[in-house]
């Protein structure tokens, strides 16, 4: 039996090895982060349903942890790539834990006692997480990962308060990097995408002032699971926010940095002030648009719920610059389109939109394995092939493409498994 | 531990797991409270409080409870049975228990969360519904599994590009296939178009290329001029029947179906003017387009024959209105695609598109919009308050932009229509037992992470039936939907719910009714002897969802694992007054 190579574990990488397992087909998932889940796992709530992200996507993750046809590779790359289409020979490399996978029970005894605190990327370095840690709670596999740059013994060689307090013996400050071979007849690629650094642009501020957001961290904030419990509070001074205005085309759309459109924002900014509304019914919420694009299924309906029963105003414009006032509230300076004058708002908080951008490491693994990218550094792929790469037996699903919602890369999942199982009969 | 053992030796015994969910649960119900008052409970030997019972940790810890405290019914206090319930079921499985013999209380959804302001309350609701749940469970009886063979055979509705797609996918996988076309001709909605987006490519070579490929193989057996004349059966083992036009009929088995019926273009009757001639829909443009390239190859005519002017184009026409509320996706690529070939036959001829949002998302169609801004097609946005109005001669509009109305001589008319409800999708719906949005397209499982699946096992959709879709993204649920049908076709059985409806033969009396009420088809009327008829159920089709039940009048029907004795020590746990 042959095998499918899977790299990434966000929700596109997952649906395609479950779709490939559910074949009879061995599916390795090689994931770069100590757990699977990817972005998703980050988000709070999904449009246009509304249904909780995480309790949606942690099922899945369990079912490629159970599932006897997977294996699951993470905290791990793809370093080499040899052989063609059909019989592929994958290295792959696994970074060290320091925490055996197999003895670990999740406890969180060893994270109580840790001493170092260092700011949580999971939470957008909204709060902090301790030196061992658990990525988020339904983290797969359930394990713990020592996080060496940061670890006093790992640095300094003195501390080791985890291995003392671990009654499972699981902490091993002397594991090493370990390479694998990998034979697969196909493989999907599933890494996913990054988010455009605002404070590129100075114009909004995004780095000078506090109340000056992006959507990501705004989804950690009004996230039950986020470090503030969902109260989506001003940085600034703690005080419930009750006033935001979302900053659509955040680096998109732009000649000087993203020509493309993001596909996405239109409906997360909605999203986000919807939930922000439901809530604290104070919440008023401005969204600051250039075209609206929400043409996905049920999503007008959704902006519509949003005008009518929340309150949500859309304001076609283009937002000039944000400056702040003395007490921090963002002022948006914007020009309306309605009347074509300048004008300007004062909120609690601003939340930037900003653009999906290739990972800067798509470029590196598309050349490791072969494959082209496009001009905007995603991977390339046929608009009438839509999940084949340039090269055969290579495929390409969600938003290593293209920024694509959720069931786009879930479709496309399903679509490059379909793909990889035809070539590898 | 024996010493339990000996003592209650009669008792059922109960081990009860209280889930933390994080902060999920524990931020507001005091969940040791709960662990500790559901030991005090009629049968229960053993209970804890899990951080996450769902993670690895807390399901081996189930299956230790399992075994060193010989547990024979498992109720587990947690976030929801919609997502956790399979992983609860496996782990008594895996520990040897029947998988029915575990219970789930909804302490998260239907407790913490909602009750976030009141902890006591939400504590108190929480014992509550554990008390019901450890009476129901104290009940709960071992259901069985049915195995039943899959048929590797696969069923596709619709001979369009992304019937075809499957079937070709399938095919090079080993499968049988059965294509059903309604037309006499594969090819669907593509052979109608000229040119392809965003490349402007022939359409006809791809979906030609395509027809070849399905007409080469061997496993894809093709009905065209045929519909759906009857399906029975369930996943991995359908009845089909197929009508052609002569009225005759194929009949045969099949494992899976995938619905690509396409849609239809909405035809603009009585709006903006439209006459089919001077006020066109774009794919009759798209027609002309094609029959005017053709009469240049014939007729050795200069590359300029298109002595159009200027052609308006307007967009959303019965679209994003009150009656007709969604945006169908595909128009503003569609015109754009159609003013740049009005260009090509003519650099001189002016194309006006009036927009409301250029709906061009992500990579491709933005710089597609760009290419038509820059090869000189002007665009116009208007909105709602203001239509555009089609006069003599003369489009008049409100300028959004400029704020200022403007009058545009005109040769050509072009409306950009949605797409609508293909004909028949409500009849296909109701045979094949699957829902219908409220626009008519198909409804699928759910909308964010099966969105390829129906709600019924072994049926599944894609392309413009679904939802209008760019024809990418429509190759891509092709393949998609083939993936998920080849995980039922490359099994040897499927395996049904216990959880179905058993009828009881010497209570029913043969009324019918719970074969009106089934939304599966999964109970049927059945000849006894003469003259007498009780209802069988067909538990693979069966969803257990209860609805025959509610209506049996005799009591015959019963829901297993909700049976009446079931809910009604549940309802009398409720009612006991706990302090």
């Amino acid at each position: 039996m042959k095998k499918v190579l899977v790299i990434g574990g966000g929700i596109a990488g997952i649906q395609a090895a479950l779709d490939l397992a559910e074949m009879g087909i061995q599916v390795h998932l090689v994931e770069r982060l100590p757990t699977i889940g990817g972005r998703m796992a980050q988000l709070d709530k999904t449009y246009p349903t509304n249904d909780c992200s995480t309790c949606i996507l942690a099922p899945k993750m369990a079912e490629c942890a159970r599932h006897p046809n997977i294996a699951l590779h993470t905290y791990s790359e793809v370093t080499a790539l040899e052989g063609d289409a059909g019989e592929f020979r994958a290295r792959v490399l696994h970074y060290p834990r320091y925490v055996d996978e197999t003895k670990c029970t999740g406890c969180g005894e060893c994270v109580a006692k840790c001493p170092i605190r260092v700011p949580d990327d999971f939470n957008m370095g909204l709060q902090q997480r301790k030196a061992i840690y658990m990525t988020f709670p339904q983290a797969v596999p359930q394990v713990m990962t020592i996080d060496a740059e940061h670890c006093r013994y790992l640095q300094q060689g003195k501390c080791g308060a985890c291995a003392r307090v671990c009654e499972a013996h699981a902490i091993d400050f002397e594991q090493t990097a370990q390479e694998q071979q990998i034979d697969a007849g196909a493989i999907i690629v599933a890494t996913g995408y990054d988010f455009f650094d605002p404070g590129e642009l100075s114009q909004f501020g995004y780095h000078q002032y506090p109340n000056v957001m992006t959507a990501l961290e705004i989804e950690r904030l009004i996230s039950a699971s986020g470090p503030t419990e969902g109260h989506l509070i001003r940085p600034s001074d703690g005080r419930p926010a009750r006033r935001i205005g979302f900053i659509q085309c955040v680096g998109s759309r732009d000649v000087r940095h993203q020509r493309f459109c993001s596909a996405v924002c239109c409906m997360h900014s909605s999203k986000q002030a919807v939930l922000a509304k439901e809530h604290d019914p104070q919440v008023e919420s401005f969204v600051f648009y250039t075209d609206f694009r929400a043409s996905g299924k049920g999503f007008r309906e959704y902006v519509a719920r949003a005008r009518e029963e929340y309150g949500v105003t859309y304001v076609r414009s283009r937002v000039a610059q944000i400056t702040e006032d003395d007490i921090h509230n963002p002022i948006i300076h914007y020009e309306d389109a309605e009347t074509s004058r300048p004008a300007q708002m004062a909120v609690d908080l601003a939340v930037l939109a900003t653009s999906l951008i290739p990972r800067p490491a798509t470029t590196s693994l598309a050349y490791l394995l072969g494959i082209e990218i496009d001009a905007y550094g995603f991977i390339k792929t046929d608009p009438f092939a839509p999940v084949d790469t340039t090269r055969p037996g290579i495929f390409a699903a969600g938003c290593c493409r293209g920024p694509f919602d959720i069931p786009e890369s879930v479709i496309q999942a399903s679509a490059a498994a379909a793909r990889a199982a035809a070539i590898n009969i | 531990m024996s010493h339990v053992t000996m003592t209650q030796n009669e008792e059922t015994r109960v081990g009860v797991f209280v889930c933390h969910c994080g902060s999920n649960i524990a931020g507001y119900v005091d969940v040791a409270a709960v662990t500790a008052y559901a030991r005090t409970l009629p049968g229960v030997v053993f209970a804890q409080d899990n951080m996450y019972t769902c993670s690895d940790g807390g399901l081996t810890e189930i299956k230790t409870a399992i075994k060193t405290h010989a547990l024979e019914r498992v109720v587990v206090a947690a976030c929801t049975p919609r997502t956790h319930e399979p992983l609860f079921r496996d782990a008594c499985r895996e520990a040897g228990l029947n998988p029915y013999l575990f219970e789930f209380v909804n302490i998260r959804d239907q407790c913490s969360w909602v009750h976030r302001l009141e902890p006591e309350a939400a504590t108190q609701k929480a014992k509550d519904l554990v008390r019901m749940g450890v009476a129901k469970a104290r009940l709960l009886q071992p259901l069985e599994e049915q195995e039943m063979p899959v048929e590797p055979v696969a069923l596709i509705v619709g001979g369009g590009m992304i019937g075809m797609t499957a079937a070709v996918n399938l095919a090079s996988r080993g499968f049988q296939v059965k294509l059903v076309e309604r037309e006499p001709e594969l090819g669907g909605m593509m052979l109608r178009l000229d040119k392809l987006y965003p490349t402007q490519d022939d359409a006809q070579p791809l979906i030609q290329q395509r027809v070849a490929e399905v007409r080469r193989s061997k496993t894809i057996e093709v009905f065209t001029a045929s519909t759906l004349h009857a399906i029975k059966g369930f996943v991995g083992n359908y009845d089909v029947t197929v009508r052609d036009r002569e009225g005759r009929l194929s009949s045969f088995k099949a494992g899976t179906v995938i619905v690509a019926t396409g849609a239809r273009v909405f035809t603009p009757h009585g709006m903006y003017g439209y006459d089919g001639e001077r006020v066109v829909t774009q794919l009759e443009l798209e027609k002309q387009i094609a029959d005017r390239r053709l009469q240049i190859a014939n007729c050795n005519l200069q590359p300029a024959v298109s002595n159009l002017k200027r052609v308006v184009m307007i967009q959303c026409v019965g679209a994003r209105i009150p009656e007709r509320p969604y945006c169908s996706r595909i128009c503003c690529t569609t015109a754009i695609k159609n003013a740049l070939e009005l260009r090509e036959l003519n650099p001189e001829t002016e194309v006006y598109i009036l927009y409301r949002d250029t709906e061009t998302q992500g990579t491709r169609y933005e710089a597609y919009y760009t290419r038509a801004r820059e090869a000189g097609i002007q665009f116009i946005r208007y909105s709602l308050d203001h239509p555009p109005q089609v006069g003599e001669g003369r489009v008049v509009v409100y300028d959004e932009l400029l704020g200022a109305k403007l009058g545009i001589p005109y040769d050509l008319v072009v409306l950009s229509t949605p797409l609508v409800a293909q004909e028949g999708a409500h009849e296909l719906a109701q045979m094949l037992k699957v829902p219908l949005d409220e626009h008519g397209f198909f409804l699928e499982a759910h909308v964010k992470l099966r969105p390829l699946d129906f709600a019924t096992d072994g049926v599944y959709v894609a392309g413009t039936c679904r939802w209008p879709s760019h024809l990418e993204e429509t190759i891509a649920q092709a393949y998609g939907a083939a993936a998920r049908a080849a995980t039922i076709l490359t099994k040897e059985h499927v395996t049904s719910s216990g959880v179905v409806a058993r009828v009881d033969e010497s209570l029913c009396r043969g009324c019918g009714r719970c074969v009106e009420v089934c939304e599966f088809g999964a109970p049927a009327l059945v000849e006894v002897a003469p003259g007498i008829k009780v209802a069988r159920v067909n538990p693979v089709m069966c969803k257990g969802c209860g609805a025959c039940a509610s209506v049996c009048p005799t009591g015959a029907m019963a829901a297993l694992h909700f049976t009446d004795g079931q809910v009604m020590a549940m309802v009398r746990a409720a009612l006991l007054n706990q302090k």
